[in-house]
């Protein structure tokens, strides 16, 4: 594939997130020449998420990672909440397992990814912070447009492969045509607080002992029945504390966002938790929900896309995936991008080992195995009916008014009888959520 | 905790005023035709935008978190929203 111009880089990353950063870090690792470009002032300032990284695969890029990267706790306790506006039923899931081999870790962002570009830059890439990528640099070659560089304001630079990493929003891969405008309920807002607290509050409130974590995932009345939830996760010293609402159903049943936060942070089964806490930071990020049906191309002529970017997301209902995504995309990249920079075929065809390495890796085949959870957590029964349903089971069981007593069962029909939620309905989303999730 | 404004969570947070250039932009009259004026108003975490009594919609671009969905609920050509410079708008330091 011919190039007009001898390129500057052999590979130009943009965006210095764990997608970008990982790729970045294993090209130079391989003796690649490698730029990465991040916007924010420094690497990670632009960056945040709820905050539980599945650890496992970073692990296998960096073996030391738990030991050296700046994580907060080790998710011990995984607490799965309906939280109506009265009542809570939950499953308090706490397992030793969980802490050994580590599984999980809560991570700060802007901590995080700034640790992710000094590998990076240990491994030989040179890092450009304070840039925005305005546009990639096209020729036509013979199969269409051929990406051969970025520009960044009068600046340009050149390289054999261009690696968009520069997350959901992904501006990159839209003008190059290789993603559309997502549907709404394709997307989600997260808005998340970060709340201080000293750390003996913490591990006191949360049932936790030295660096052990709990993450608390709650739907309902928190989200007050828009589609969603409310997490929080516990840091060492601080809680992250937010919400996150699909954009179709915020914007049909015309609700404020900050409105429904403020409904989170003041319920009364969460408030206790924060109670005495300092905010330290106010952010939010844009989320992919459409999972499977998101990913569309992720190669053209010069290009790969990464991580967020590529819609490398994933709710299944118990486990919120993306940051382990990032990672197992950004493997794949890397370990497509090396062999074709060896061949001198960085065309579509020469980069295709990503796809296939992807779809190969634990990132690619969750994804598929995931392709109906978001069409089923769309169900609106999920935010609101279920919740109330368990709680009046429950309290049927738990009310001992002095009448006599009558089995579970029996307590449960007679419940279900007086729910807006019908038996069929019981059945068809429990034969689809057990195929979806 | 005691609930805080909007203005004053973002009082917690770092920027990096860009005073030349404003990353956004309304397009008032497709705004108000398609509704999409009080949309921008509700979906926004840090409240950027605010309908005034004239039905416009004013843009307050310097608390912008950068998350973009604006952009995702707005019309075809309601609004132009691009990121800031490079360097500039919010410096996460927790993220």
């Amino acid at each position: 594939m011919p190039e007009t111009a001898e390129p500057d880089f052999e590979v130009i990353v943009i965006g210095a997130g764990i997608a970008g950063c990982v790729t970045a870090y294993l090209l130079a690792q391989q003796g690649r020449s490698v730029l990465l470009i991040e916007r924010g002032e420094t690497p990670g300032s632009k960056n945040l998420s709820g905050g539980v990284l599945y650890s496992r695969g970073i692990q296998q890029v960096f073996p030391d990672f738990l030991a050296e990267a700046p994580v907060e706790r080790r998710i011990t306790r995984n607490y799965i909440n309906f939280l109506n506006a009265g009542s809570s039923v939950a499953i308090d899931y706490k397992d030793d397992r969980l802490a050994d081999p580590v599984n999980a870790v809560t991570v700060l962002r802007a901590k995080l990814d700034a640790w992710l570009a000094e590998k990076c830059e240990e491994a030989g890439a040179l890092i450009m912070p304070g840039v925005r990528v305005d546009r990639v640099l096209t020729e036509d070659g013979p199969a269409g447009q051929r990406v051969v560089g970025v520009a960044a304001g009068e600046d340009e630079l050149r390289a054999h492969v261009v690696v968009a990493a520069d997350g959901v929003n992904s501006f990159i891969s839209k003008e190059a045509g290789l993603r559309k405008d997502e549907p709404l309920n394709h997307l989600a807002v997260g808005v998340k607080s970060v709340v201080s607290l000293p750390r003996e509050t913490i591990e006191a409130r949360f049932n936790l002992t030295g660096d052990e974590g709990a993450a608390i995932a709650a739907v309902g009345d928190c989200t007050e029945g828009v589609g969603g939830g409310g997490f929080l996760y516990t840091n060492i010293d601080s809680i992250s504390v937010g919400i996150v609402v699909r954009l179709d159903d915020l914007t049909a049943k015309k609700k404020v966002v900050t409105d429904i936060f403020d409904h989170f942070l003041e319920h009364r089964f969460i408030a206790p938790y924060l109670d005495g806490g300092e905010l330290a930071e106010y952010g939010c990020h844009l989320v992919a929900e459409g999972g499977l049906a998101m990913i569309g191309e992720i190669t053209m002529d010069g290009m790969v896309v990464v991580g967020d970017a590529a819609g490398l997301t994933l709710n299944t209902g118990l486990t919120v995936r993306g940051m382990d995504l990032a990672v197992g995309s950004a493997m794949a990249a890397a370990e497509a991008i090396g062999p074709a920079l060896e061949q001198g075929d960085t065309s579509k065809a020469g980069l295709a080992g990503y796809r296939a390495k992807l779809f190969g890796s634990y990132a690619g085949r969750d994804m598929k195995t995931y392709a109906k959870a978001p069409a089923f957590l769309e169900a609106e029964r999920m935010y609101k009916q279920y919740g109330e349903f368990l709680a009046d089971v429950l309290y049927g069981a738990f009310n001992l008014d002095t009448q006599p007593r009558r089995h579970l069962l029996s307590v449960a029909r007679k419940t279900l009888a007086q729910s807006p939620l019908k038996l069929r309905q019981l059945v068809s989303d429990g034969i689809a959520g057990a195929r979806a999730l | 905790m005691k609930p805080l404004s909007v203005p004053e969570r973002l009082a917690k947070n770092r920027f990096n005023l860009d005073e030349q250039e404003c990353h956004i932009e309304v397009n008032q009259e497709i705004a108000k035709a398609t509704g999409t004026g009080r949309a921008l108003v509700a979906c926004c975490p840090a409240h950027v935008y605010s309908e005034e009594a004239d039905g416009t919609i004013s843009v307050e671009y310097a608390a912008c978190l950068e998350c973009g969905t604006c952009l995702a609920v707005a019309a075809p050509g309601a609004l132009k929203w691009h990121y800031p410079r490079g360097g500039f708008g919010v410096q996460f330091r927790e993220g």
